[in-house]
């Protein structure tokens, strides 16, 4: 445990710098554009860490957000996820394991024409709530599934 | 240099649908190799998808997509014939890019 806390720490150092030598030019503008990654976002260890980083503090839960997912994951390395929104509008779609040293798993953007809908592939240490954030007009959506894990993907 | 995509492009009632297959490790960070110490990071971060010259997906992800990841995504207003593009970035700046013509 102490050594989660010695690695939080020492990535926030980096991040800190990182933001330090830009605003110094030090690195060049193509190397800023990486940060568009929101480091703040996937460096969270909670969910509440990840949601305020996203800018969506108090999501409102909705039925229109499908999450595809099977109930059970035999293994936690490759859990298929797939969401779905009906919302109109939507911009992205996040996908977040509760339980995950990061909650956040990944992020998609999704520009007009594109249809709100994507599938990846995440691992899960354990069993979780794993929740799908849609952002549309502005505003945020969340909805939840829990996934059991069987066995781990997060360690060796 | 990692190895090539695997993309597959197939164009439906004027929805393309798209899936990618990546090859990369996708290290954690939290791994530890056989001596007890940890496997740094290394996993990738961005990935843009584009379709004549216009992006057609940005997706920023963290350590925990899987291994090998596998994306799939739909759009609209691709023909058959057309390119579609795909690009991903590293934590450690190595990229790829691969594309494929819409079936």
């Amino acid at each position: 445990m102490n050594q989660m806390r010695r690695r939080t720490l020492k990535a926030g150092a980096s991040a800190g710098l990182l933001a330090l030598l830009a605003a110094a030019g030090i690195i060049s503008p193509g190397e800023v554009l990486a940060a568009d990654w929101n480091k703040a976002a996937f460096e969270g260890k909670s969910m509440q860490d990840a949601l305020k980083a996203l800018g969506a503090s108090s999501p409102a839960t909705s039925s229109d957000i499908v999450i595809r997912a099977a109930d059970i994951a035999e293994n936690g390395a490759v859990v298929p996820v797939g969401v779905e929104s009906r919302i109109p509008g939507t911009q992205s779609i996040s996908i977040l394991v509760d339980k995950n040293p990061s909650a956040l798993a990944a992020s998609f953007d999704l520009p007009a024409g594109t249809e709100p809908s994507v599938t990846t592939r995440v691992k899960m240490g354990q069993t979780s709530d794993v929740y799908a954030l849609v952002k549309a007009d502005g505003k945020f959506y969340m909805a939840k599934k829990e996934i059991k894990v069987t066995l781990g993907g997060c360690g060796g | 240099m990692a190895d090539p995509m695997r993309i597959r492009a197939s164009e439906k009632g004027g929805i393309v649908n798209v899936k990618v297959l990546m090859s990369h490790e996708m290290e954690t960070g939290q791994r530890k190799d056989g001596s007890g110490k940890i496997v740094p990071a290394h996993f990738i971060q961005s990935v843009t998808a584009t379709h004549n010259g216009k992006t057609v997906l940005l997706a920023h992800w963290g350590p925990a997509v899987s291994k090998n990841p596998f994306l799939e995504f739909n759009f609209k207003g691709g023909q058959k014939g057309d390119k579609v593009q795909v690009t991903w970035t590293d934590n450690k700046g190595d990229k790829r890019t691969d594309e494929a013509a819409i079936s």
